[in-house]
């Protein structure tokens, strides 16, 4: 009813294996896409362009890559928040040493420095698995975010011993700074979120993707079909940093506008690992979900009772946030354990054969 | 895919509830955010510096009808001491034309500096944040009085240099431990050590603690057994003052000659028992509530229910006066603005005026009913912090008493510091503005 697939025909094998196989999801694809492109910079206010959109979607890029990593390659990892301070490490250092480069390519580059240390982190990979694995990568967490306190050449020897964010422009407009607009910084993140979505659906679909999926299933199966473990591991390992960092990087010049190390310590990761888990393990519709759960529904929560006029003081809307949020996480783990993206998928299942179901 | 549109009904569910928050917003009315954090692994130091902040500013209604006859629209807004979280309140606070911001954390001050001149609003960082946002010349839309990090410390060495019997020259052989939060708050002073250990002949030796570590602080302590340092000096924050305090305690350190930056509160040294008589902090205003100002806290505030602290004793402890005190800074800066634009409702820009007009003299401390909680405070257009002098506090096992007088900072080794600091922020954050706003000569 809701997903008339009547008169759909797929007449080639491209058209089967689509990404969006049937033509409802690709019209609300368009739809959100006009809706985040030209709906919410032309009717969203500053606060939610700020400190909801832009958010989200950085933090949504940070779960993608995470989930690279979890979702698709099973390796569990609680380093992303350091391969995001790289990223954002990086970009700092390359845009004060080279501030004619524009920002956005050390944006983009400091992916490849994060892909770089993420990868190097990756090599026990082959060895440890499961929760040993995780113990691994949070000594990743432990020395990067020591690095970063003490190696005072990566923020300039500033006394503050943080990372400012110079401004800067793109075609004559900031983009980076305290007077870039947070319009102009949505459609940047939008944009390139937007666009390393893509790219990771095209690595997920394709040949890479499959090697991925066939080592999270069962690795000596995998071996055994001719997969070399070793670079299929550590391809992972690259990916999914160079997207944590990138989402680093954005993170302090485009969000926070200024960052001290605390900014990317272990709670960071944790927050980006519930959201892979409540999303969706290997689902990248999944990973906004759970970035949208975990970043949108306490400010939603948080603006409920002033907005019905409630008299409740900030640190109790706060505490009851805390218990709504927590409840909810549970309630959505217990009905359905693999995350809110197959609990889109069978609601989908539902509609598609609604009101006839067999 | 199109579950993304619940996403979107969600953000379009709070886009709608912003107006709502505006349209319930007064004219006449001055907005002032408190940023606070009554949760988090800090609320034990944030509670009393809400409640102190919000009970002097809800007194002020009270008794006043606000500050000129303008009402005061307070409100909190709860940050858990996150920088994350700290920015979604500014940004939230933003459309409702704050006439100033406190942020109380470091990390949620650094992001708002640059952003301050461009959204007009002061940003008031009393004693935190950049050190090198006294110098209003870079910096024209911060403020941190009443003293810098740096000056605290120097404070303390003259304090040690005291006890010594004598001037800074008796520093000279003397071994100073340096105890600190591993983050940007303490290592700040580590430079100025570098340069005064050289140049008044102490010997330094820092014991780092991780902000992850600091309720184990055993391995540093044990160093200070070995080195056996003749001072400790303390920068610390939340849990780390309470465990410092009790780990001196059990190593035998003479608690007379451990000195922290004024941040430690009674809670911190409750905890290490009848051993931590004696710990010193700095402090720039009383304790206690003995004060006809407080007195009225109590009478129109605690007294009517209108206060979230627990109980009534809490009035009057170290930080919630400290809460107080920058709420007085906050009330006398709107008033102050209040009398140089002749505007009744003020704006941030007025705001700005003010703070730099800013002069809280003996005799206006004792008509607010403050006389002797704290010294003078004058800021200038050059000078936002003033570099104010302290006292140093002695903790007698119930309460914190002040044993010295009041000690001025070593400006002429900070001065020099401070003016390089700006330089360099305003160099590496090129294109710095260049101050355009014009100076109220007072």
């Amino acid at each position: 009813m809701f997903y008339r697939e009547t008169g759909q025909f797929k007449q080639n094998y491209a058209a089967d294996s689509a990404v969006f196989p049937i033509l409802q999801d690709r019209y609300g694809l368009a739809i959100i896409l006009a809706i985040a492109f030209v709906g919410i910079p032309l009717f969203g206010n500053e606060f939610l362009l700020a400190s909801v959109m832009i958010p989200f979607l950085i933090l949504s890029l940070g779960a993608i890559g995470l989930n690279i990593l979890v979702g698709y390659t099973g390796l569990l990892s609680l380093g992303s928040a350091a391969f995001m301070g790289v990223g954002a490490y990086a970009t700092y250092k390359l845009s004060t040493i080279f501030p004619q480069v524009n920002i956005l390519v050390w944006i983009l580059c400091s992916g490849f420095f994060a892909a770089g240390i993420g990868a190097l982190f990756g090599l026990p990979s082959l060895r440890i698995k499961g929760f040993y694995l995780a113990v691994a990568t949070l000594a990743a967490q432990f020395f990067l975010q020591w690095c970063f306190v003490r190696i005072s050449w990566l923020y300039n020897d500033n006394p503050s011993g943080a990372i400012e964010v110079p401004a800067r422009t793109l075609f004559g407009i900031a983009i980076t700074g305290p007077s870039a607009t947070p319009v102009t910084r949505y459609l940047v993140v939008l944009v390139i979120v937007a666009v390393m979505t893509l790219i990771a659906s095209n690595i997920v679909h394709g040949r890479i993707g499959r090697t991925w999926m066939a080592v999270r299933d069962m690795d000596i199966a995998a071996q055994l079909m001719g997969i070399r473990l070793l670079p299929a591991k550590l391809l992972a390992f690259a990916v999914s940093s160079f997207y944590c960092g990138v989402a680093g990087a954005l993170m302090v010049f485009l969000w926070l506008g200024a960052a001290e190390p605390s900014a990317f310590d272990i709670r960071l990761s944790f927050v980006l690992l519930f959201m892979v888990i409540i999303g969706g393990l290997g689902s990248l519709i999944g990973s906004f979900m759970g970035a949208a759960l975990i970043h949108i529904m306490p400010i939603a929560i948080r603006a409920l009772p002033e907005s019905l006029g409630l008299p409740i003081a900030a640190a109790t809307v706060e505490h009851l946030t805390f218990l709504i949020v927590g409840g909810l996480i549970i309630f959505f783990l217990i009905v359905e354990p693999h995350g809110l993206a197959r609990l889109w998928q069978i609601a989908k299942q539902k509609l598609r054969v609604w009101p006839f179901p067999y | 895919m199109s579950l993304r549109n619940w996403v979107l009904a969600l953000s379009a569910a709070s886009m709608l509830a912003m107006p709502a928050i505006d349209a319930a917003q007064a004219e006449d009315s001055i907005f002032v955010p408190l940023f606070t954090y009554r949760t988090g692994p800090f609320a034990g130091s944030g509670t009393p510096i809400a409640n102190g902040m919000h009970d002097y500013l809800t007194m002020l209604n009270e008794r006043d009808g606000g500050i000129g006859g303008v009402k005061l629209v307070v409100e909190e807004c709860e940050t858990g001491y996150d920088t994350k979280k700290g920015l979604e309140c500014y940004e939230s606070v933003k459309p409702k034309k704050p006439v100033l911001v406190n942020p109380w954390s470091t990390g949620i001050t650094l992001p708002l500096i640059p952003k301050a001149a461009v959204d007009k609003i002061p940003v008031l960082s009393m004693a935190y944040g950049l050190s090198a946002s006294a110098k209003g010349d870079v910096f024209p839309w911060v403020f941190n009085p009443p003293a810098t990090y740096w000056d605290g410390f120097t404070q303390i060495l003259k304090y040690i240099a005291e006890q010594e019997g004598g001037g800074i020259e008796k520093l000279q052989g003397k071994k100073i431990g340096y105890i600190y939060l591993d983050a940007s708050f303490g290592r700040e002073p580590l430079p100025l050590i570098e340069s005064l250990s050289k140049e008044l002949g102490f010997e330094a030796k820092l014991y780092p603690v991780a902000a992850a570590d600091m309720q184990n602080q055993s391995s540093q302590w044990l160093s200070v057994r070995r080195d056996r340092p003749d001072y400790m000096i303390l920068y610390g924050w939340g849990a780390l003052n309470s465990t410092a305090v009790k780990e001196a305690v059990k190593t035998n350190f003479p608690m007379d000659k451990f000195i922290s930056i004024w941040w430690p509160s009674e809670d911190d040294a409750k905890g290490g028992g009848d051993g931590a008589k004696g710990f010193k902090t700095l402090n720039w205003h009383a304790v206690g509530a003995d004060f006809p100002l407080l007195a009225d806290i109590q009478k129109y505030v605690v007294d009517t229910g209108k206060s979230q602290v627990a109980d009534k004793s809490k009035v009057g402890q170290v930080l919630y006066n400290r809460g107080v005190y920058n709420s007085m800074l906050i009330a006398e800066a709107i008033r102050t603005a209040q009398k140089v634009t002749g505007n009744k409702v003020v704006t941030g820009e007025d705001v700005r005026r003010g703070l730099e007009s800013l002069n809280i003299d003996e005799a206006r401390l004792k008509e607010m009913g403050l006389e002797g909680f704290t010294g003078p405070v004058k800021l200038s257009c050059a000078d936002h912090n003033g570099h104010f002098s302290t006292f140093v506090q002695s903790w007698n096992g119930t309460a914190y008493e002040k044993v010295s007088d009041y000690i001025t900072p070593m400006s002429d080794k900070v001065g020099p510091l401070l003016d390089a600091d700006a330089k360099a922020y305003a160099e590496k954050n090129a294109p710095w503005p260049t101050r355009s706003e014009a100076c109220d000569a007072s």
